[in-house]
């Protein structure tokens, strides 16, 4: 292995680690801001103690995500350090401003929310509360704009004098937070935390009716965590289908790696599991049109027409091409300051060419192919437990208002076992998005071999066994307290 | 807004920002006392709690510094973090564990121990003062790189910043001037760390330990500040000319000091703002020393941020490659960057209002041993 696959292994265990933190924060957040309002409204104690129990579990939990967001953020630089360059520009401008918006309101706030209980008036504390939550909100929205842009690079031109993808104009920047793909990435992600911080309040109560005690304190909080819970199911499910959408529209290779299909076409079918299929269901969810053309692997290395009419080149006319393109960027860099009539013709030919230049530096048509199996069977895993999720918190909220729920125990058994259950869903989703877009770190601007820093393999494989050791630790702590603090419980029946 | 006003602009700010989190950092000051044997398990408990309130500020800023610097000049967070790899990741190691430590360090589940926990926030409190200092240290006496950007059209070998040192930023240790500049901010922030607890603890005993640590502290400190400084002002210099080229200048930053005489009145009024928040520490009863430190911090960081960037200077000079030294002209975003980003800047000063707002509500009631002995909400 070289020091490429050892820092997108250190990038990607960094992300699925913070990504175990952050759905737990937003979901969370959302649950106990219920509370905390039920509490002020109704003026009823009751709530204030429920809020303040779930908040501590937060606040266990809050502390690891803020820790391992730094190393990303760290991480571009140091690892991809090409890639910083090459897309500052742009990709900074949301980092940037995520830190000026939203992890200022996150860090004041919590701090307020936490230890402000008999500090700052009631109505100053249910503020706090619900600013830390909307802060963690504002903070995945920027990072996922952020990230968006790295599947559909919008608003960009290539600039052969800084050698980067700048802002096409200040206009531009718009197009970038208003980004279809970021969008629904940032609606996707987030109420994929209210699943998550959903299913973890039911599970947890649904341990006490397992255990038979503070009944009263879980059967109230199964209504707001199922209501948090369904409706973030709810909003995953129609964020999720218009993904689909757009990864048909802008990275299609993902859509054929999610469905494993090597030769598209009209009336594609939908791949339930291998050799288990419904026709035509594939062109109705990723085109919403029963007769929509979906490409298959084997269509985009060898060039297709899309649904408007478009010619799609195969993948070598695109590696042509781009090696055209970085042909001419360095006759034109090599031209510039002696011969500007010569290094202009040069430009035209890099100007013609440079929507491809990512491609210059394949090696074969077949390294745009993702990893087929991982993504499909991470997309199989994401839906089916999602499926399973969204069922049991029906049955669960069901039973709960029936009062049933205590004496149903394979039921609780079930809403228990969600917690593994959603972890796996939010990862596997990381999965399908990430490695889905293999082998750009851009999607066709710049594969990850060129977004690399000068590190050696040496180095990096240190840092990676020092932050999986790191990493090992503190799930570790973090599971004990958080299991020894539920086992506590909370201070009322 | 001309694109030489925008990279001023963001020079300015990224300043601003440097000036908020080494003043933010008396909080890793303020743990370092977590290893003072005068005081006692409650009174260490109430350092904690003290500097938990506030270390996500620090944090914060530095997660908003390293972002601000990526957005406005990414040639130099790509550079010098893909370049100086050990001395961020340090960096980086030390901030992790402060993260989980305050949550962590009372929890009887937490492995390591109090005592654990304690270590990794002393660490930090003693190594992300130094290494940032140092690595400030280094925009005046260079780093070994190397930048071409015609690189990224070689398949073989395509990164733009290389980095000519294997020892990949640990070699600034060896740049006995950079050294000093760590070792003076480690100084400084223990002493806004002690000024810090003065003002947010309410406890005799502890407000009398952290007075003595200010007596302390202050000689080495300003003695060592005062070198740095001595030297900073007779050395060569990385000029940059108009065209772009960096040669080297005798007492360039010196030069910087007299033709920038408002950044001059800005050092002069941080070091004595520095120096009222010591003798209001250190030799009056008074608590509101940090004001000074903190505002004097603030001036001078933003002063020493000048001199290295302002004037024809390079701000991150290689001494490997003078000509791939990078300069506020030629490491930083384009202009519609800058200028969307400089939109959303305005919105700075409502963020800080919110924080003060919040932070003065908080700091009404001063942290007592009675609060942590009965509080649940509490590390």
């Amino acid at each position: 292995m070289d020091a490429v696959i050892w820092s997108r292994l250190q990038f990607a265990m960094t992300a699925a680690y913070h990504w175990l933190f952050v759905p737990l924060t937003l979901g969370l957040a959302m649950a106990m801001a219920i509370m905390e309002t039920l509490y002020v409204v109704k003026k009823d104690e009751y709530w204030k103690k429920a809020a303040q129990f779930w908040m501590k579990l937060f606040a266990i939990n809050f502390a690891v995500g803020i820790a391992t967001g730094i190393i990303l953020e760290f991480e571009f630089g140091t690892n991809w350090s090409n890639y910083s360059w090459f897309v500052g520009d742009i990709f900074g401008a949301p980092l940037a401003i995520e830190g000026i918006l939203a992890f200022f309101m996150e860090a004041t706030f919590f701090a307020v929310m936490f230890f402000g209980w008999e500090k700052v008036s009631k109505r100053f504390h249910l503020i706090s509360t619900w600013l830390t939550g909307i802060g963690a909100s504002i903070s995945a929205f920027w990072i996922l704009v952020a990230n968006g842009w790295m599947q559909n690079p919008v608003g960009t031109t290539f600039n052969p004098d800084t050698v980067r993808s700048e802002m096409a104009s200040a206009e531009a920047f718009f197009d970038v937070i208003s980004n279809p793909v970021a969008v629904s990435k940032f609606f996707h992600s987030v109420t994929s935390g209210w699943v998550t911080g959903g299913v973890f309040v039911v599970a947890v109560s649904c341990w006490y009716l397992w255990r038979g005690r503070n009944v009263q304190f879980a059967k109230k909080s199964i209504f707001v965590g199922g209501f948090v819970g369904l409706l973030g199911t709810f909003a995953v499910m129609l964020s999720g289908d218009i993904s689909g959408v757009h990864a048909a529209e802008y990275q299609p290779m993902k859509l054929a790696a999610m469905e494993g299909l090597e030769d598209g076409g009209r009336r594609a079918p939908f791949s339930i599991v291998p050799g288990v299929e419904i026709p035509g269901m594939l062109s109705i969810l990723a085109t919403h049109d029963l007769n929509g053309y979906v490409p298959g692997i084997n269509d985009i290395i060898n060039g297709y027409t899309d649904n408007d009419g478009n010619i799609i080149p195969s993948v070598a006319q695109k590696m042509e091409m781009g090696r055209t393109a970085l042909d001419a960027l360095a006759q034109y860099r090599s031209l510039k300051d002696t011969d500007p009539a010569a290094a202009a013709v040069a430009r035209e030919v890099l100007d013609a060419n440079v929507q491809y230049m990512g491609y210059g530096y394949l090696e074969s048509p077949e390294d745009v192919i993702p990893p087929v199996g991982i993504v499909y069977w991470s997309f199989r895993f994401m839906v089916g437990f999602g499926m399973l999720i969204a069922l049991i918190l029906v049955l669960t909220l069901w039973f709960n208002y029936k009062g049933k729920l205590p004496q149903m125990k394979w039921l609780l058994l079930a809403a228990m076992a969600c917690i593994p259950f959603v972890y796996v869903c939010e990862e596997a989703g990381w999965i399908v998005a990430e490695v889905g877009r293999q082998p750009w770190t851009i999607q066709g601007l710049l594969p990850v071999n060129v977004a690399i820093s000068d590190t050696s393999i040496g180095e990096v494989m240190t840092t990676f066994f020092v932050f999986l050791s790191v990493f090992a630790l503190f799930l570790v702590i973090e599971i004990r307290i958080m299991i020894n603090a539920i086992k506590k419980g909370p201070s009322v029946e | 807004m001309s694109y030489t006003f925008l990279q001023n602009y963001w020079w300015c700010l990224i300043a601003l920002l440097g000036g908020l989190l080494v003043f933010l950092m008396f909080v890793q000051g303020a743990n370092v006392h977590l290893i003072n044997g005068r005081l006692s398990d409650l009174q260490k408990r109430m350092v904690a709690n003290s500097t938990g309130r506030k270390w996500e500020l620090a944090f914060t800023t530095l997660v908003t510094f390293g972002g601000a610097f990526f957005a406005s000049f990414p040639l130099f967070y790509s550079t010098s973090f893909g370049g100086a790899y050990w001395v961020w990741m340090l960096l980086l190691l030390t901030f992790v564990f402060q993260a989980v430590a305050y949550e962590f360090l009372h929890k009887k589940e937490n492995i390591l121990g109090v005592k654990g926990f304690r270590i990794a926030l002393v660490a930090n409190g003693f190594l992300a003062p130094f290494l940032v200092g140092t690595a400030v240290g280094t925009f005046f006496t260079g780093s070994p790189f190397t930048v071409n950007k015609t690189a990224i059209m070689d398949l073989s070998s395509p990164v733009i910043s290389t980095w000519d040192s294997p020892w990949r930023g640990l070699e600034a240790l060896a740049q006995g001037h950079a050294v000093l500049l760590g070792l003076a901010l480690v100084g400084l922030t223990v002493i806004l760390g002690a000024l810090y607890l003065i003002i947010n603890i309410d406890d005799t005993e502890t407000e009398t330990q952290m007075r003595r640590t200010i007596k302390i502290t202050a000689v080495p400190f300003l003695v060592i500040f005062l070198t740095w400084l001595g030297i900073l002002l007779c050395r060569e210099g990385f000029a940059v000319n108009e065209l772009g080229v960096v040669s080297m200048e005798k007492y360039k930053y010196l030069h910087n000091l007299i033709q920038m005489p408002e950044v001059l009145v800005m050092f002069l009024v941080g070091v004595v703002g520095v120096l009222l928040g010591i003798w209001k520490g250190a030799l009056t009863k008074s608590r509101c020393g940090i004001w000074f430190g903190g505002i004097g911090t603030v001036l001078v960081v933003m002063a020493v941020f000048f001199i290295a960037g302002f004037n024809g200077t390079s701000y991150y000079p290689s001494n490997t490659d003078l000509q791939s030294s990078l300069t506020i002209v030629n490491s930083s975003s384009s202009r519609f960057t800058l200028q969307v980003m400089s939109i959303v800047s305005l919105l700075i000063p409502f963020v800080l209002a919110y924080i003060v707002y919040a932070w003065r509500q908080m700091d009404k009631k001063k942290i007592t041993e009675d609060e942590i002995a009965q509080s649940e909400h509490k590390y």
